[in-house]
């Protein structure tokens, strides 16, 4: 057993899903980096750890350069072939407190397989909106009020980011497709140097929607084009997961509770048909429909 | 062998022949020449099994160190000023992870005002952090303190943290005593990590703790850290019987009025103390604090004069709160005397001129000494 | 208690935690309808669903004392397997 029973993570919450199935597709062959944020406070409390494979915690911004020491220790003490360098980090430390450090990684293209659960906010600490967060989503930060319609910022795009570093494998996956985040943990791998998966991770408790609901929201998000699931092999884009009949955004957004103000407030509208030109962006620049 | 290198190459020859796994610094005055010689060295082929690394920052090469230390890595970084007070959120935690990283800092003041120059703030600021604090007087005891840094961060599980003097030591050029290979591997074992990160036994680094445990591990590094005096003076005699006895935790001479200091200054001092026929006392380990060696020490003298180069804003000189607590319910007078901040030279007229007023009775109980007159104004 | 050094912790110590005690609704599976497909297996964030192979029948279980009973794995079952009931505390 790679990750375990007894972790105290939220009902429904989709970040297990995404590290289980990452460690299986590799075998538990991984050193995991893992900063501070929900997987580590409901994985690592001290004598209830929930990994079976070496774990290390360190700070909440420092993931990618921990990750870059292990390797290099992996390295010059002759132990290369011990296992993968597995960074899982939220969308906070990764495009906000550590954007740097991740930065510095690419840049360096360390051996280290960079995954991205990203949740859109500071979910750990109770909704605060990160940079990842979507334009229009009420936070705690960002709340919904009479004038102000939620956050008013759109996302960072942390592909463009990770591309524009010349990283060797760059791609997007969803908890609403195990398969398809298993395939590219075991492709990206095959690749030296550094890999960056960028994984949708709709989060129930922040996002206000029913646990039950986790993969359901995070196909949604697909169908809609607003989380586009992406891959390139050395800055070329090798392949993307097409839709069949691509959804209107408000799909998407009114099954949650952090964008139901959208659909009253005098800007709501607005904002949505933001969202849909984000939406058809996404879909024009990879080709999705 | 003896050579007439620089403070900077004093270091660099030291850990080299310390053989780290991992070296990552970011440059940083007047540091810089540390990393550039070790860059120097890497770059010829001299440094085996090791990856040097530039970082981007001074928090990202003591990141890189957290993860290539866990993993069973022998590691190095150097630093000052900002740049340790940057690194100072993962030095801490790896303190409480226990990972026995090298660090040499070449004390540099603190912005603002922005000075390149020195004085000990920096690492003062550290006093709490769980990090071994050793300062050293010159280019021949920080060479020399290098292989016994990573003795004692070895054997202690502490990072391990050597203090020198920027610019004064770091630009000096002395004479050195160079070590060879076979003297540094007959007293520094290859690094045997108690644990570290692998497939084999996957442990969990870095955990969280709740109220339940917080406590009792912050109690064991307590204790630890005091149990580390006993384990740094067996290496400082260990290097002693093998290379040249550098005394203690302290260096002391007894006199009824004792100087009192720590790094570059401590030549200065122990030239007055001579002259003045004076006691003096060298504080070499800072943290663990030798707290029964200099009560000890000082406990019957008339006079204790601190010779302090770092504030404590709102209290007074920093090591003076440490020797005064050690000395508490004692008789001697202790007087703190601020100076050298920023750079400010100490030369001999200044310390002779504190004792004066020490032993003419118009000493305050602390003052900053060598301030020039001014005007205070708002712009 | 046992305090470590650098609170290094032992691997898979959160066997300990039974968090089926949080659930309120569970899943109960119809093996007549499993078709063995491992979907359930796969979503289940609880880690807590094992896939049996019984001669040439293969099937999800469920192991109850970890289920928080999010009702993940009655959504994605593509077979109508899996029933959401309430959980009854003996």
């Amino acid at each position: 057993m790679f990750f375990g029973k007894g972790h105290s993570a939220c009902y429904g919450c989709p970040l297990p899903i995404a590290v289980r199935n990452v460690l299986e597709a590799l075998d538990g062959r991984c050193f995991v980096v893992n900063p501070t944020g929900c997987l580590e406070v409901t994985s690592s409390q001290y004598g209830r750890s929930a990994w079976g494979v070496p774990y290390i915690h360190s700070t909440f911004e420092n993931a990618p350069s921990v990750a870059s020491g292990i390797s290099y220790a992996l390295e010059v003490l002759g132990r290369e072939n011990e296992g993968y360098v597995v960074v899982f980090a939220g969308d906070g430390a990764t495009a906000d407190i550590g954007v740097g450090y991740l930065s510095s990684m690419l840049h360096r293209n360390d051996n280290v397989l960079y995954i991205c659960l990203d949740n859109e906010a500071y979910q750990n600490t109770g909704n605060q909106q990160s940079s990842q967060t979507f334009l229009g989503a009420s936070t705690t930060t960002t709340p919904a009020g009479r004038v102000i319609p939620g956050k008013t910022l759109r996302r960072k795009d942390m592909i463009a980011f990770a591309l524009a570093h010349g990283t060797p494998y760059v791609a997007t996956s969803s908890i609403a497709f195990p398969r398809d985040l298993r395939r590219k943990a075991k492709r990206a791998v095959e690749f030296v140097g550094s890999k960056y998966i960028h994984v949708h991770c709709p989060c129930p408790t922040g996002w206000h929607f029913d646990p039950s609901k986790t993969v359901e929201v995070a196909r949604l998000a697909y169908e809609t084009a607003l989380f586009p699931i992406v891959e390139f092999e050395y800055g070329r884009l090798v392949r993307v997961k097409k839709i069949k009949r691509r959804k209107p955004v408000e799909e998407y957004l009114k099954v949650q509770g952090r964008f139901r103000h959208l659909f009253k407030h005098p800007e709501g509208g607005r904002i949505i048909s933001e969202l849909q030109r984000i939406a058809n962006e996404n879909a024009m620049r990879f080709g999705l429909d | 062998m003896r050579k007439v290198v620089r403070g900077f190459y004093a270091v660099a020859y030291s850990v080299k022949l310390c053989k780290p796994n991992v070296i990552c610094a970011y440059p940083i005055t007047p540091q810089t020449e540390i990393s550039e010689n070790l860059a120097e060295m890497y770059a010829n082929g001299e440094l085996e099994n090791c990856k040097y690394i530039t970082a981007e920052s001074e928090f990202e090469a003591a990141s890189i160190l957290v993860g290539a230390s866990a993993t069973g890595a022998r590691t190095f970084t150097a630093t000052c000023s900002q740049g340790l007070i940057l690194m100072s959120e993962v030095l801490i935690n790896a303190a409480g992870m226990r990972l026995p990283i090298v660090i040499v800092n070449t004390n540099r003041a603190l912005s603002a005002p922005l000075s390149i120059w020195n004085d000990l703030q920096d690492s003062m600021l550290l006093r709490d952090s769980g990090i071994i604090q050793i300062y050293v007087e010159d280019n021949q005891e920080v060479h020399e303190m290098i292989p016994q840094a990573y003795k004692i961060a070895e054997s202690t599980m502490f990072p391990t943290m050597i203090c020198m003097d920027g610019f004064k030591l770091t630009h000096a050029y002395e004479p050195i005593d160079l070590l060879d290979q076979e003297t540094v591997d007959g007293f520094l074992p290859p690094y045997e990590p108690p644990i570290k990160l692998s497939i084999d036994e996957p442990l969990t680094f870095g955990a969280y703790a709740p109220p339940h445990c917080y406590m009792e591990f912050r109690y064991k590094m307590h204790k630890d850290m005091l149990n580390a005096k006993n384990k740094i003076e067996d290496v400082f005699k260990e290097w002693g019987e093998i290379r040249r006895d550098w005394g203690g935790l302290i260096e002391f001479k007894e006199g009824k009025t004792v100087l009192v200091s720590l790094g570059s200054l401590v030549g200065t001092m122990k030239e007055v103390a001579k002259e003045m026929g004076l006691g003096y006392l060298k504080v070499r380990t800072y943290r663990p604090f030798p707290y029964d060696e200099i009560r000890e020490a000082l406990k019957d003298c008339d006079n204790v004069v601190v010779f302090d180069r770092a504030v404590s804003f709102g209290y007074e000189g920093v090591l003076t709160i440490d020797i005064r607590n050690a000395l508490y319910g004692e008789s001697p007078n202790v007087y703190s005397f601020i100076v050298g901040l920023g750079g400010r030279d100490v030369p001999k007229e200044v310390m002779e001129d504190c004792v004066s007023k020490v032993l003419s009775g118009r000493a305050e109980r602390y003052r900053f000494e060598g301030l020039k007159d001014f005007e205070e104004v708002t712009y | 208690m046992r305090i470590s050094l650098g609170a290094v912790s032992r691997p898979l110590e959160s066997l300990n935690d039974k968090t089926g005690t949080w659930a309120v609704m569970v899943p109960r599976i119809d093996r007549e309808r499993c078709i063995g497909c491992g979907e359930c297996y796969m979503f289940c964030p609880d880690c807590c669903i094992e896939m049996v192979q019984e001669d040439r029948k293969r099937y999800a279980v469920v192991d109850y004392d970890y289920c928080k009973g999010c009702g993940i794995c009655s959504e994605v079952c593509p077979a109508n397997a899996i029933e959401m009931v309430e959980k009854v505390i003996e």
